[in-house]
């Protein structure tokens, strides 16, 4: 009888069985469906980031995990148990409030041990666990100010430690690096990472900064409208988006519309009006839509004055578009430029300044070859 | 730096415009009264001995400094009347402070709870009865708590009482007059302070395990704290003082200090004592204001 226990029982599967599962849940305000039967799995031990516009429903997904906000539908399951209606202070998580939220009447020391004395936790055991933890985010030292006599990166550390303290089987994030100035949310990035890998801990970070979001993140998920549009991780999102919407919000896109004309030894020829005929890989999984769009990164787009080096093997292979130089802006470690198309239409380019002195730096007006090999094209349905 | 480099920046005069203010209308007066408390009583005009003349030369002005004498604060010392006015003072400044507080902090918090758009109009309520007079609002309490006054004539009709109760000229009635006028002052600190409170706070407590209770207790009353020093302040110092409410609603029994000084003023002629009694009361309440001054400044330090 023992092969006949269903699927989902605790103990049959437990490996399978994410940590957290977000299964369609919905959100209203009013009429606006902040979050629309959306449905998540993380992982334990995953750094997962929601991504997404700010209004996208993002937040409110999160304030939903950590109780502020109860679900009108669906289950949220933490380690098999459905929490959606427990209440905020009875959740094995915990929250790291975008402005912090620290208590400006406790020391630092009082606001992360906050959390363990309403766990109960002995005097003894406090002390030493909140030394533990203000090593962990290095605030040794200030463990008697108060907020107010903090940086706000010190801050940041505080209100890190704070959720950190109780342990939490989940912790949540909400936008925790936004106050931040940008090289000092650039390292903490990496230390946030480092400390999640450490601890081993589940992270759910909420960002509307797509770099944030790929830098720190195992996987990603990108909200929009109350829903999930891609789940994947930081490469697949920006090599293989699966929308339109996705490519342009995940980084710099050049997108021409098309017909699929043929296809042959794993290449689809493409007619646009824009860019005339593209030649892309084959995707993997078969072209429904006769109206599609290709999708190329501008990284991927090169320049030269003459075209790539002929090479008789692939070099019909190889897309080529000719137009002139409009725009040429030089960002230090990249130069990005637009191509006006002899169609008209705009292309963009970005390339690796590898050299000091650059011979080979485009200005403007100067006419250009563009190209870029079928594989680099993505062909997007939607 | 000069005098004359203070006064030619309009800077500098906006900033010792309030210490002259305080000179004219707080010192010089306070000097008067604290000069006639040092005086005797006389049948004169005015009724004290000695006055000041200064042109009787300066002999005259000697003498009359050494006939100043602190006698009236040894009569207030010694006769149980003014420190048993004192003490009811006190008394009924602090129960009164009390229930002001007990009251007043829930309808604060339930105003800073409410949606941004009806806060104004709690405010609004809050401060509507500060467009009828004063005097005019404890005249109509008279009138609702007389023998056939309005409470009376409601309890009857509804069985609570057999017989009309006694509200007028009792300590009851006095509270409730104190506690009706003096409500707007403890709500507005409270709920200012209340008012700007992140709700984010209360959100971090619940997160890290606190009760909605706790929460409270451990967040949201610690931060009103200087909310409730104010609006304690606000009214205890007032109260102590208070004459009009003791005098129309309560009995005569027992008299506060501002009763005791009308009387010693008014009905005896005895400015000395009167101002020697209001010299007393205003050391008294130094205590509670150096006692806020300092309350106020560790949490500006606490901001800093």
């Amino acid at each position: 009888m023992a092969e006949e226990i269903p699927k989902g029982e605790p103990g049959a599967d437990a490996a399978d069985v994410p940590l957290l599962r977000i299964d369609a849940v919905v959100k209203k305000f009013g009429m606006v469906r902040a979050v629309d039967r959306l449905s998540l799995d993380v992982r334990a031990g995953e750094f997962f980031a929601l991504l997404g516009p700010s209004g996208c429903g993002k937040t409110t997904l999160l304030r939903m995990l950590a109780g502020f906000e109860t679900p009108d539908e669906g289950r949220i399951l933490l380690d098999g148990k459905d929490i959606a209606r427990v209440l905020p202070h009875q959740r094995p998580v915990n929250m790291m409030f975008q402005n912090y939220a620290l208590f400006p009447h406790l020391t630092v020391r009082d606001n992360i041990a906050f959390g363990l004395k309403r766990a109960g936790m002995p005097r003894s055991q406090i002390d030493t666990r909140v030394a533990e933890m203000v090593a962990l985010v290095k605030l040794e030292g200030l463990e008697r100010r108060k907020p107010d006599q903090l940086s706000g990166g010190q801050k940041q550390r505080v209100a890190l430690a704070r959720s950190l303290a109780r342990r939490p089987q989940v912790l949540l994030l909400d936008e925790p690096l936004a106050a931040l100035d940008k090289k000092l949310r650039e390292s903490t990035q990496l230390e946030l990472m480092e400390l999640q890998r450490r601890l081993g801990m589940t992270f759910v970070i909420v960002t509307h900064d797509q770099e944030e979001a790929m830098t720190v993140a195992d996987r990603i998920g990108v909200m929009d409208a109350g829903h999930l549009e891609q789940v994947a991780t930081p490469r697949e999102l920006y090599e293989a988006p699966q929308s339109r919407w996705i490519a342009e919000f995940v980084g710099d896109i050049n997108l021409f519309e098309g017909q699929v004309e043929s296809g042959e030894a794993g290449r689809l020829m493409i007619s646009t009006k824009d860019a005339g005929t593209i030649s892309v890989a084959e995707p993997r999984q078969p072209i429904t839509k006769t109206i599609v769009a290709v999708a190329i990164r501008p990284e991927k787009v090169k320049l030269s004055r003459r075209g790539p080096a002929s090479d008789a093997v692939n070099a019909h292979a190889i897309n080529r578009l000719e137009g002139v130089v409009t725009d040429v802006s030089y960002l230090g470690g990249l130069t990005t430029y637009k191509v006006k198309l002899d169609t008209g239409a705009t292309l963009r380019s970005s390339m690796a300044n590898t050299a000091r002195i650059d011979i080979d730096a485009y200005n403007a007006s100067q006419r250009v070859v563009a190209w870029f090999t079928p594989d680099d094209c993505v062909v997007l349905e939607q | 730096m000069s005098a004359r480099g203070i006064f030619t920046r309009p800077a500098r005069l906006s900033a010792i415009a309030p210490y002259l203010w305080m000179v004219a209308f707080f010192l010089v007066p306070f000097g008067f009264v604290l000069k006639i408390s040092l005086s005797q009583t006389a049948i004169a005009q005015p009724p004290y001995t000695p006055a000041f003349d200064l042109t009787q030369g300066f002999g005259a002005f000697k003498a009359a400094l050494a006939a100043l004498s602190l006698d009236n604060f040894r009569l207030l010392v010694s006769d149980n009347l003014y420190i048993l006015s004192y003490l009811r003072s006190l008394v009924v400044a602090a129960v009164s402070t009390s229930i002001l507080l007990i009251i007043g902090y829930p309808i604060a918090y339930g105003m800073a709870r409410l949606p941004r758009r009806w806060q104004g109009i709690a405010m609004m309520l809050v401060i509507v009865p500060f467009w009828t007079s004063f005097l005019i609002r404890i005249y109509a309490w008279i009138n609702i708590l007389q023998h056939d006054g309005l409470l009376n004539k409601v309890l009857l009709a509804l069985h609570l009482v057999a017989a009309p109760v006694v509200w007028l000229s009792t300590d009851s009635a006095m509270y409730l007059g104190i506690v009706y006028s003096y409500l707007p002052f403890m709500i507005l600190p409270l709920y200012a302070m209340l008012a700007k409170m992140e709700p984010a706070l209360l959100e971090a407590a619940s997160d890290l395990g606190a009760s909605p209770r706790r929460a409270f207790w451990l967040v949201t009353f610690p931060l009103s704290l200087p909310g409730v020093g104010a609006g304690v302040l606000l009214c205890f110092i007032p109260i102590v003082g208070e004459f009009v409410i003791p005098d129309l609603l309560a009995g005569s029994n027992s008299l506060m200090i501002g009763q005791t000084l009308w009387l010693e003023f008014f009905t005896n002629k005895d400015w000395p004592v009167a101002s020697a009694a209001a010299v007393v009361l205003l050391v008294l309440l130094v205590a509670p204001l150096v006692f806020y001054d300092r309350l106020q400044r560790r949490q500006l330090e606490g901001n800093g």
